[in-house]
Formats: C-alpha cells, sequence, structure tokens
C-alpha cells in the first residue's frame, strides 16, 4: 500500500527555489523574500553572494531584519554587477565627495551671506543718519528764519 | 659532495609562501593562483572575510573576469564590502550609502535656503536688478530616489540602480580622505 505521508507542496515556488531547481517547501527560508514573480531578484544575489552565503546571513539576524537585509543584499548585488571592480565603494566615494563639495559651497554662500546682511545693516544706518541730519539742518533754518521775523540779529 | 641516486635538486633561490586564501582553504597555492598576491599571507582576516560573504568561488569568477590591472582594486573593495557586512549583517555597506545620502541631501537643503536668502538680499538692496537663480543643483540620479528623506534607518532598496556613477582617479583616495568621512559616518 503506497505511503499517503508526504510533504506538503507549497502553491508555488519561490524565486530561489524555481532558480535552484528544487521543491520549495511551506518553511522555505527564502520564500517570503524573493517571490516567484520577481526571478531577476535572487538570480543577482546568487551570482554575487552565492545562496548559501545568504541563507547563512540570514540565519545570523532576525527575523524581523531578514527583510531589509535581503534588500540590502540585492543592491549591493546590483551595484556590484554594474560595476564589478568598485561595486558599492564606487557610489560611496561618490557620496563623500559631493557632501565635501557641499560643505564647500555652503560655507561659501554663509559667508556670502554675512558680508551682504553687514552691507544692508550699514546702509541702513547711513541713510538714517543722513535723513536725521537733514532733518536737523531744517528745523535749524526753520528757529534761524522765525529768530530774524522775531527782529533778531544774524 | 655526496648525492643521492636521484641527485640533489637545486632548491630554488625564492620561497613563495601560500597566499592567505590557500592557507585558508588548505590546499596548495600554485605559480598561477588566482588569489596570491591579493591575499598576502600576514592579512588572513581579508581572505577570511570575503570567504564568508562571497565565497571563494564567486571572488574567482568575478577577478577572472576583469583585467589583470583592475583586479587589485576590485579586491580592496571586496574586502571593503565583506568586513562591512560582518561587522553590520543587516545592512553591510549599504548603511554608509544611505547615511551619506541623507547627508547630502540635508546639506543641499541649507544650500538652496542660503542662496534663497542671497537672492533676496540681493533684491532688497538693488530692487532693479535681476538676480539670475542659483544654479540647479546636481544629485546622484538614483540615490535621492531610491533612499528617501526620511531618515529612516537603512530606507528601502527597491529600486533598480540606473545610475552611473563616474569618477576620475581610484576611489580609495575619497574613502581614506578624512575630510570625507569614513565608513560608519564619523564626519
Amino acid at each position: 500500500m503506497r505511503s499517503t505521508h508526504q510533504e506538503p507542496r507549497s502553491s508555488s515556488s519561490c524565486a530561489a527555489c524555481k532558480f535552484l531547481k528544487r521543491r520549495c517547501t511551506p518553511n522555505c527560508q527564502f520564500a517570503p523574500y524573493f517571490r516567484s514573480d520577481e526571478p531577476k531578484k535572487f538570480a543577482k544575489v546568487h551570482k554575487v553572494f552565492g545562496a548559501s552565503n545568504v541563507s547563512k546571513i540570514l540565519n545570523e539576524v532576525a527575523e524581523e531584519q531578514r527583510e531589509d537585509t535581503v534588500n540590502s543584499l540585492v543592491y549591493e548585488a546590483e551595484v556590484r554587477l554594474q560595476d564589478p571592480v568598485y561595486g558599492c565603494i564606487g557610489a560611496i566615494a561618490s557620496l563623500q565627495h559631493r557632501m565635501v563639495e557641499l560643505q564647500h559651497d555652503l560655507l561659501l554662500a554663509r559667508a556670502r551671506l554675512a558680508c551682504s546682511a553687514a552691507a544692508a545693516a550699514a546702509s541702513a544706518a547711513a541713510v538714517g543718519f543722513v535723513v536725521f541730519g537733514s532733518f536737523c539742518s531744517d528745523a535749524g533754518d526753520w528757529r534761524r528764519r522765525r529768530w530774524r521775523r522775531c527782529g533778531g540779529g544774524v | 659532495m655526496m648525492t643521492g641516486a636521484k641527485g640533489m635538486a637545486s632548491s630554488s633561490s625564492t620561497y613563495n609562501p601560500p597566499c592567505a586564501a590557500c592557507k585558508f582553504l588548505r590546499r596548495k597555492c600554485t605559480a598561477g593562483c588566482i588569489f596570491s598576491g591579493y591575499f598576502p599571507p600576514e592579512e588572513p582576516q581579508k581572505f577570511a572575510n570575503v570567504h564568508k560573504i562571497f565565497g571563494a568561488s564567486n571572488v574567482a569568477k568575478l577577478l577572472n573576469d576583469l583585467l589583470p590591472h583592475q583586479r587589485d582594486d576590485a579586491v580592496q573593495s571586496l574586502a571593503y564590502e565583506a568586513e562591512a557586512r560582518v561587522r553590520d549583517p543587516v545592512y553591510g555597506c549599504v548603511g554608509a550609502i544611505s547615511f551619506l545620502q541623507r547627508q547630502v541631501d540635508r546639506l543641499q537643503k541649507e544650500l538652496d535656503a542660503a542662496n534663497a536668502d542671497l537672492i533676496r538680499l540681493a533684491a532688497a538692496s538693488s530692487p532693479s536688478v535681476h538676480m539670475p537663480p542659483p544654479p540647479p543643483h546636481q544629485r546622484p540620479a538614483e540615490f535621492g530616489r531610491r533612499f528617501g528623506n526620511d531618515g529612516g534607518g537603512g530606507g528601502r532598496f527597491y529600486q533598480t540602480p540606473g545610475y552611473q556613477i563616474t569618477y576620475n582617479a581610484s576611489p580609495w583616495a575619497d574613502i581614506y580622505n578624512p575630510h570625507g568621512g569614513g565608513f560608519d559616518g564619523n564626519i
């Protein structure tokens, strides 16, 4: 009599098991992260890291961190395939370079801002002085005219 | 001088110790070993990390696909990434990319704000003078969309990188530049 005990099959294999041509079990470690409709995702990770190494890395991290782990491995694999010599290091170097450029530009812009603000403040103070001086002069003229009308001497 | 029946074999004038890879893999380090020269025996941890993360077979395939003058840089970058992944199994060196991208975004916003203030001051002091807008900022095409500005650790990595990072010199000068910050984000 044929044994009826068989390991249940999952309804569809995950991308990893399809790639590795093996049966995808319900507790497949890769299934939650490599869906069957994303075959290239696992192919890239497999090419750069290998299935065994990915499995070991996933076993090292807590379950709630595995999705982020897989996503970062996929990203790293994609970058390495695009740039086999430098991989992510090229991206890091580029970002560091850009950061230094921005820090320099920001320093310059703030220095210019400080100068412009100081110049604007000095200009406003000078205008105020001229206006006040003009007012004093007018006031003096008015007093002199009034003095003369009252019979005062020159 | 006594010699054996087979004669005394002349010893080679130079002795090449096995490379760190062959020592780790416990195999004979031959003259054509692909790892020899890139994994010196005095740096055993370097190959240990690379082997743990990438695997010897994958590294050998990658090096074989490169030109000889590119292999040293490739090994250095693999060693760097492997060490980063050993230190941070969840994000590896992608954590550093995410951190740097957030710094770049923050600096860009501050620069835009400073330039806007400069334009306002110039307009206020000389209303008749039309100030040209500041030049559009340049940013790596894919990083902003990929990592977002939510400031969250790690971000999301769902999009395929379509950028082309161009750099004239080896990136190692920037990586080790103390003013550019190190891997762990210390600026």
